[in-house]
């Protein structure tokens, strides 16, 4: 409450950016929670933004009408005010910038949510999802993986869930070091399991190899995996960073696997970008939703231009090689990045959406994100700013797997139970720290925040909505549903849009 | 002449013929007078390949002559002791690609030449139409949907300031405009001789919508030939003021930019000055027509021919083919004019140079924005027929050639291709407005081009009735509009709506027409299966409300109800 100056302004104009002429005035609030704008209209119509989804808050110089103030929040929607004084706008954006970037956890809107649940719900909500019943609806052979317990109490690895799935065969003494090898002790464990050819996606961070450096355990760790697929003679080794990448970070003493020490690898790399490039594509695309009244010819420059839509494809298209090796030659596959958590993320998830009709699912796609991005460690809290911290950090790596699988609902649109409103809502829940589930960096994290006990789970709220979400076109036993999706990743196949722009899909401008 | 003079080789055994995304088959090809016809008869299963040489756009050939070598060593299937054989490439109209490789050199040649004659046949008396029987036809069925005659007798907010005017039954004042047309009741045929020879190719302005709403009107006409030295015509100023109160103001829509309005001077064209037009208020609105557009076409259908683009590659030629740009201008221009008569309360002149193209494409767009009759499907099909078809739309110039041809470019342009993406892109958001489907708009697309019906041969209704055409053709309108027929192209989630349609021209609500530009890719089956689907959701819910109403238990069927709303929901938000 100390950082609210000013917690009322009368005689507020909500502009709308696109028929000034409807726009409309009101009464500002600022709660410690949320911006409040009450029309004065006799409907008295209420917009209400969280504080936490406000991205930045910007101030145009004055004019003799007002002082202008323009919020844009993170699921892309922008509001512009117009305050009667100078000073009240100032003190408000003053206010807000504190407001929507606490500096610790404990400020975040989910630690003060409170909807109307006893704590015994709560403690329901929190195992709707269980990831147990997940691997073991795989149908994983237990004679060929298992949960290993060395990460009890995150002692291998502090990023990683404290359950792990790997090779029968590999004994705590290749775990450790195997984990060893590996940048931050991610260890190539088991991410997804293909019944049909018993081959397995699997996810790591870089082995730290430098130019010559080599580790026993992490090599019969690779081999245990390639045998835990009976029938393979080899295996994929998938570097989703671009060769030159993965060679310049050799230097740094990490890289990638040297092929004549590990037996039976095929190295492939796919060139995803870094969550830099991303970040800088993500705010040109942006600039070219906010251009007004953009001719069409701006408009595809700009596409272009932001690069988007070329690294969309690029996460689609290691989607697409893993499958290929999964489905179609039954070979197993490790896939990493730097540090896995987030190239390594987008590429197993989107590979599993291809792979598992149960991913296109609601409930599917809920338990996906909870196994490959939360457990997994992928930072939600550093990647989409929930605190005030390094702007280097924040990168749209999850935005890019949702416009991937929006992609996919473009051209399967019979294959997802959902719709396009989920994912937007999953956008913003990721955003909107209003359930605990996307706080802080890893699970471990989250279990010293004792989010369990002290928020709410965003799961069961959004399955009790599900009726919102429903694709209507969506039918379990179409051709489209059932069994391994074979997107065509032509350029001329993609949208030439990105979900992230439709919020503000604006009416007509014919003059 | 005798068609026969072209085909030197009639038939050809063991061709083998490569569609996109097909396995190769085998079979006989046959060349006829009009069509191209492959059958496979190797399998069970009879398949046919009807192709109306028409149709065909470009022929590429090429031919490898081996005899004299040894035995190639691949050759394993098909040994011919010649040793010779061809390929020939077909590109058609509809931007379809096959592929024929046929075993003979000789025989290839003569294919591909009878192809190249008979595909370019000039005269249109020849073309497949006239020739065109099929059995359940008769040639004394009904030929169009309405005449000018018909369209003023039902349409009674006209008669009190509109008349009919015969003026030009025999064609000699307006070469290009029917035998009939609606004029303002206070301008005599005098008048509109005078008028006529001040206006480009004698297309005095004339009526062509009139608004339910407030009865204010949408007219078109060609530029008047005002010339270096400002020439004036009392007539065609008094015809103009005819239309509109005095108290009242009326906007010229012109699809040229001032530039280019004023440059026409140079050439005996022009504009209307604002000094002798004085209730009138000219807007210029640059449209792209012409040889521009064609090769626009010809960039755009070259990019998506192309899989192994990269995304940057892909939207540079896409951007560059600047396709999307003049949909998105006749989009936004047809937008000004209805906005000018249904929120402002104006009546609109349109015209471009020719009043040929740009013209009557601003003309029917603005009236499917306005008009919840042109939305229908007999209604869509008497907009074209009136706007496009009777108009004066010099289809057999515009669409001799199209994307693929070699030949040089002569009067073709894709106007009429652009009218269908710009429908296109209002189907696409305004799903439930329109009473028929893209798949219309596909088979409008491909008969324009090449069809067995008559309706889009000649240029005008003066050329259409010098070679007899209504009496030796069938009509497409009708046709499409026999039940048959008609249930491939309904829109299942129609729902009539009497408000204007206003389609978002941001540059992020236009989308490339997959479902003609990539119809032939393995993009266009997906989309299929969902269309198929929408129509299951759709059929099923029409069962079940049927049977709701019987029986009175609603509870039970809420699945498909919410079903048909979100399908409702999701479909406007495309």
């Amino acid at each position: 409450m100390e950082h609210i100056r000013t917690p009322k302004v009368e005689n507020v104009r909500l502009i709308d950016r696109l028929t000034p002429r409807k726009s409309v005035v009101g009464t500002l609030y600022l709660s410690s929670t949320h911006t409040i704008f009450v029309e004065n209209s006799d409907a008295r119509r209420e917009t209400w933004v969280l504080h936490s989804l406000v991205g930045s808050i910007e101030r145009p110089p004055t004019t003799p009408s007002g002082s202008p103030l323009v919020i844009r929040c993170k699921n892309f929607q922008v509001y512009q005010l117009l305050l009667p004084q100078e000073k009240d706008c100032v003190d408000i954006q003053a206010s807000l910038i504190r407001l929507s970037r606490p500096d610790r956890y404990g400020e975040l809107f989910c630690f003060s949510f409170q909807p109307n649940v006893d704590k015994e719900e709560r403690e329901k909500a929190w195992g709707f999802l269980d990831l147990h019943a997940e691997f073991s609806r795989m149908g994983i052979p237990s004679n060929l993986w298992h949960i290993t317990p060395a990460n009890h109490e995150y002692r291998v690895c502090d990023t990683y869930p404290s359950e792990l799935f790997v090779p029968k065969s590999a004994s705590p003494a290749v775990i450790v070091g195997s984990a060893k090898f590996r940048s931050r002790g991610r260890l190539p464990v088991l991410s997804y399991f293909h019944r049909d050819t018993s081959a397995a996606v699997c996810r790591s961070s870089q082995p730290l190899s430098g130019f010559s450096a080599r580790s026993l355990e992490d090599e019969q760790m690779l081999q245990a995996i390639m045998k835990s697929n009976p029938a393979s003679e080899y295996m994929y080794v998938v570097d989703t960073r671009p060769k030159l990448n993965a060679m310049a970070n050799r230097a740094a003493g990490k890289g990638y696997e040297n092929e004549d020490h590990y037996t039976n690898i095929k190295l492939h790399f796919i060139g995803i970008e870094n969550i830099h490039v991303m970040r800088n594509s993500q705010q040109k695309i942006t600039d070219v939703g906010d251009m007004r009244s953009p001719s069409m010819g701006d408009f595809l420059w700009g596409l272009e231009n932001s690069g988007w839509l070329k690294h969309i494809k690029a996460v689609l298209d290691a989607g697409v090689f893993i499958v290929k090796a999964v489905a179609e030659e039954g070979v197993s596959v490790l896939v990493h990045c730097s540090d896995g958590w987030d190239r390594t993320a987008q590429a197993c998830s989107v590979a599993s959406v291809l792979l598992d009709p149960f991913y296109r699912t609601i409930r599917g796609l809920m338990v996906l994100i909870e196994k490959d991005w939360v457990s997994f460690g992928h930072k939600f809290s550093h990647r989409y700013s929930h605190l005030e911290g390094d702007p280097k950090e924040v990168s749209p790596v999850i935005d890019q797997f949702l416009e991937c699988v929006w992609q996919l609902m473009e051209q399967f649109p019979c294959a997802f139970e959902f719709n396009e409103r989920f994912l937007l809502q999953l956008h913003t829940h990721i955003h909107s720290c209003q359930y605990g589930n996307f706080i802080g960096n890893s699970q471990k994290e989250r279990r010293d925040l004792r989010i369990n006990e002290r928020t709410h789970s965003v799961w069961p709220h959004l399955w009790e909505n599900r009726a919102e979400y429903i694709n209507p076109l969506y039918r379990a036993d179409h051709s489209q549903s059932k069994g391994i999706l074979r997107p065509v990743t032509t350029p001329y196949c993609f949208k030439m849009c990105s979900i992230w722009m439709r919020p503000r899909l604006e009416a007509r401008n014919y003059i | 002449m005798e068609f026969s003079e072209h085909i030197k080789t009639a038939n050809v055994e063991d061709v083998v013929l490569k569609l996109p995304f097909q396995p190769p088959m085998r079979g006989t090809l046959c060349v006829t007078g009009h069509h191209l016809l492959f059958s496979d008869r190797a399998e069970e299963r009879e398949w046919q390949l009807l192709l109306l040489l028409r149709n065909i756009d470009a022929v590429e050939k090429s031919v490898e002559n081996l005899l004299g070598y040894p035995q190639h060593p691949k050759a394993g299937q098909s040994q011919r002791t010649t040793g010779s054989s061809g390929t020939i490439i077909i590109k058609c109209k509809d931007l379809r690609i096959l592929q024929l490789d046929i075993p003979g050199m000789e025989e290839c040649l003569n294919i591909a030449s009878s192809i190249e004659a008979l595909s370019s046949l000039e005269s249109i008396t020849e073309m497949y139409p006239f020739f065109h029987r099929p059995r359940e036809l008769s040639l004394n069925d009904p030929w169009g949907l309405s005449s000018p005659e018909q369209d003023y007798v039902q349409t009674e907010r006209l008669w009190d300031r509109w008349r009919l005017s015969k003026v030009n039954s025999d064609f000699s004042v307006c070469p290009s405009y029917p035998g009939a047309m609606i004029v303002p009741r206070t301008v005599d045929d005098d008048a509109l001789v005078k008028a006529a020879r001040f206006r480009q190719g004698g297309r005095f302005p004339v009526l062509c919508y009139c608004h339910h709403r407030n009865s204010m009107v949408i007219m078109r006409c060609s530029q008047p030939m005002t010339g270096a030295n400002r020439k004036r015509c009392r007539e065609d100023e008094l015809l103009l003021q005819a239309v509109i109160d005095e108290s009242e103001l009326g906007y010229v829509i012109d699809t040229r930019s001032a530039q280019q309005a004023q440059q026409a001077r140079m050439t005996g064209g022009g504009f209307e000055s604002k000094s002798f037009y004085r209730p009138w208020r000219r807007i210029h609105r640059h449209m792209e027509r012409g040889k521009v557009l064609q090769e626009s076409l010809i960039k755009l259908v070259e990019a998506c021919g192309d899989p192994s683009h990269n995304m940057d590659r892909w939207l540079s030629k896409l951007e560059n083919s600047k396709w999307l740009s003049h949909v998105h201008s006749a989009l936004s221009t047809a937008g000004l004019v209805a906005e000018c008569v249904e929120r402002d309360g104006h009546s609109v002149l349109v015209h471009g140079s020719d009043g040929t193209d740009t013209t009557l494409l601003v003309t029917s767009l603005a009236q499917v924005i306005l008009d919840p009759a042109s939305r229908t499907f007999r209604g869509f099909l008497q907009l074209l027929e009136r706007e496009w078809v009777q108009a004066g739309h010099p289809f057999q110039q515009r669409c001799a050639r199209s994307a693929h041809s070699h030949a040089r470019l002569r009067q073709e342009c894709p106007s009429f291709v652009l009218l269908l993406d710009c429908m296109w892109q209002i189907w696409r958001q305004f799903p439930l407005a329109l009473e028929f489907s893209e798949a219309l708009l596909l088979r409008l697309a491909q008969e324009a081009y090449a069809s067995d019906y008559g309706t889009f041969l000649c240029n005008n209704e003066q050329e259409r009735c010098t070679l007899g055409v209504k009496e030796n053709t069938h009509c497409l309108f009708q046709f499409l509009l026999r039940c048959s027929e008609r249930e491939k192209y309904i829109n299942p989630l129609y729902e009539p709506t009497e408000l204007a349609i206003w389609p978002s021209v941001q540059p992020q609500s236009l989308q490339l027409w997959t479902g003609l530009f990539l119809r032939w890719t393995e993009h266009a089956e997906t989309m299929a299966e969902a269309r198929e689907e929408i129509w299951t959701i759709i059929k099923e819910h029409r069962e079940r409300t049927g049977a709701e109403e019987t029986t009175h238990t609603p509870p039970t069927h809420r699945d498909t109800f919410t079903a048909v709303e979100n399908l409702m929901d999701e479909l406007t938000i495309l």
